[in-house]
């Protein structure tokens, strides 16, 4: 691993994301649209959206590596920052529905069951996308902004911080479970129509959601090359390193963890957006702590502080999980489990650093 | 060290850089008075009180547990005095500044194992260490401007480090890690260098050379140099100050302090 990155990637590591991007961008959208679903080539709606939401994770697994990797902040919440993104984007969602569902009503199902007559405050102009999209943002940039200026100007480190964020996540998921706070409850958000107007589960629109997501996954990873590759990443890796000596050469080192922890929820809560309409459904489940430490998993088995690693972690990682998934249901936390051991014991790097290795 | 000859503006023009508020009028960067710590009891200074002036190069010895690690902890803002007042220069009051307010006021810190980013190459660990805008969006922008490399490369010869300019600093010898920290402070351009230790686990080429090095820095920076090596001290000294249970002992040049009965008793003698 290098932490001091004028060389992340080489000429190599372009032709993989120039090669990686046309197949997103071109093979894929023709494979799904313009090929007869009989024919083998056809890329069925199964795997649009399986790729589409393992996008979505690769997006959240590189703002982990940025604060983790690069920053030394092991965030156990990152799963909240998504799940706050999912949800905003989830209200407008909700909003589109109209009266289209069960009870006919403008209010969605939900709160109709609980004999609501209005929206309550939180979905003040979720009707609005731009009102929806401005909350993706903020919700989880402020959270993350309020609760890492508190922990990081009480110098609250390593696996204190790590212990936090998961009691805040965990907090934030029982409060989501109570129907009183407005957001449906343990169900969540689900039985969607529409997006901008236009039916949510048709090929067309999925392939739309799919070709955004892949244009904000290689975007993540140009910003985050940008960053690491800054006199910023150079402080940032060596906060990492050797905190106090960086504070002693005249660094606030409070303002550059704050910095990178909020613009991670910030990315965060934007692939929660793009994660929802793709897979159709959110619920308080999202923000269950073991979802957290799912994400960090994707890191370390991709290899921290290399960015391109937290991809490859959270393809490899989220692929066995839909395989374990469907053939021993059951036994997936262990295979999980036992990956995490493996990876930790002979590949400390990660599959990328593996790589690195061999290739010197 | 005439009082009020120097008007306040001309302060700078003992440093190639001047650090904005640096009030030395007098001729005196440092003043410790009536400095006392104490931990659980242990009072670690007593009633400490030393002044070094602008350009001098200042050696502190003194027994193990005599303070010296403490008093720099306390101008370094790392640990805050029960009593008593440290300022640098005439008006920067130390007690009430924070470890990278004091940092950025002037006064840059060698600590006893040398803490360099061992991950980073030899080129980044000056180049972190600069003195800039450390503010996160100015340095999430910044270029090195050529005059910024200029700076860079002039201190790497005088750390003897240029061939190395591309190594991870990881990879050091424990020497050339000792200097790159050595480097690392005089990028920040201090007015004042604490140096802990400098010299220790140092092969006597290298120890040769480090005193060469503090040499030529006297004059241009103030030096504090804590250092357990008899014969390294003896090399460099002008002016030595010796440590006892929290305070001055004795003060004067070496071969004075060599011969002070006082001194030759709690430490030079065992």
């Amino acid at each position: 691993m290098s932490a001091t990155s004028g060389r992340l990637y080489g000429r190599k590591g372009w032709v993989v994301l120039g090669v990686f991007a046309f197949i997103l961008f071109a093979i894929f959208p023709v494979l799904s649209l313009k090929i007869s679903p009989d024919s083998p080539l056809h890329l069925s709606q199964y795997w649009v959206t399986l790729i589409g939401k393992i996008m979505c994770y690769a997006i959240v697994a590189i703002a982990m590596d940025l604060a983790w990797g690069y920053g030394g902040i092991l965030s156990l919440g990152h799963g909240l920052f998504f799940a706050l993104g999912g949800y905003s984007m989830g209200m407008y969602l909700m909003r589109q529905i109209g009266r289209e569902g069960q009870y006919q009503s403008d209010l969605p199902d939900f709160m109709v069951f609980l004999d609501w007559k209005e929206f309550p405050w939180q979905w003040w102009n979720t009707d609005q996308f731009w009102w929806a999209a401005l909350l993706v943002v903020l919700v989880p940039g402020l959270l993350a902004l309020v609760f890492g200026f508190f922990a990081f100007r009480s110098r609250v480190k390593g696996v204190y911080f790590s212990i936090i964020t998961q009691a805040l996540t965990f907090a934030a998921m029982l409060l989501f479970f109570r129907n009183a706070t407005g957001f449906g409850g343990n169900n969540g958000f689900t039985d969607f129509k529409r997006i901008l107007g236009l039916p949510i589960t048709t090929p067309e629109t999925r392939m739309v959601l799919f070709v955004c997501t892949g244009f904000f996954l290689i975007g993540t990873l140009l910003l985050g090359r940008w960053i690491v590759t800054s006199k910023f990443g150079r402080v940032l890796a060596a906060i990492r390193d050797a905190e106090t000596r960086v504070a002693f050469c005249g660094y606030n080192t409070v303002h550059y963890k704050l910095a990178i922890f909020t613009l991670s929820a910030v990315i965060c809560g934007i692939a929660g957006a793009l994660y929802v309409p793709q897979v159709g459904i959110i619920n308080p489940s999202e923000m269950s702590p073991a979802n957290s430490i799912e994400i960090a998993i994707w890191v370390a088995v991709g290899g921290r502080g290399t960015l391109g690693g937290a991809i490859v972690g959270a393809g490899l990682v989220n692929y066995a999980k839909s395989f374990f998934t469907q053939v021993f249901p059951e036994y997936w936390l262990y295979a999980l489990g036992l990956i995490f051991i493996l990876v930790t014991l002979f590949l400390p790097q990660g599959v990328m650093g593996f790589f690195n290795r061999k290739n010197k | 060290m005439t009082a009020g000859a120097i008007p306040a503006k001309e302060g700078g023009s003992f440093s190639h850089v001047a650090t904005a508020g640096l009030d030395a009028t007098h001729g005196v960067v440092l003043y410790l008075e009536d400095i006392s710590v104490s931990f659980d009891g242990f009072r670690a200074l007593n009633k400490l009180s030393l002044s070094i002036d602008v350009g001098e190069l200042r050696c502190v010895i003194g027994p193990n547990g005599a303070g010296k690690t403490t008093m720099m902890d306390v101008v370094t803002g790392k640990t805050r005095p029960d009593e008593g007042s440290a300022f640098f220069g005439q008006t920067i009051d130390l007690t009430r500044m924070s470890e990278a307010e004091i940092a950025h006021a002037g006064i840059g810190r060698k600590f006893q194992k040398p803490t360099i980013f061992e991950q980073h190459s030899v080129f980044e660990n000056l180049e972190l260490s600069m003195k800039a805008d450390k503010r996160v969006r100015r340095t999430l922008f910044s270029v090195l401007s050529s005059s910024e490399k200029d700076s860079i490369a002039e201190t790497l010869r005088l750390i003897r480090l240029n061939d190395s300019a591309d190594r991870v600093a990881g990879l050091l010898s424990h020497g050339q890690k000792q200097w790159l920290e050595i480097g690392m402070l005089l990028m920040q351009e201090p007015r004042l260098l604490l140096l802990d230790e400098p010299v220790a686990g140092m092969s006597d080429e290298e120890t040769e050379r480090t005193g060469e090095l503090f040499v030529s820095l006297a004059g241009r920076h103030s030096l504090v140099v804590v250092e357990h090596d008899m014969a390294f001290i003896e090399k460099i000294a002008r002016k030595v100050t010796v440590l006892h249970e929290g305070s001055v002992l004795a003060e004067g040049p070496m071969a004075q302090v060599q011969n002070d009965p006082k001194v030759i008793e709690v430490y030079l003698g065992r």
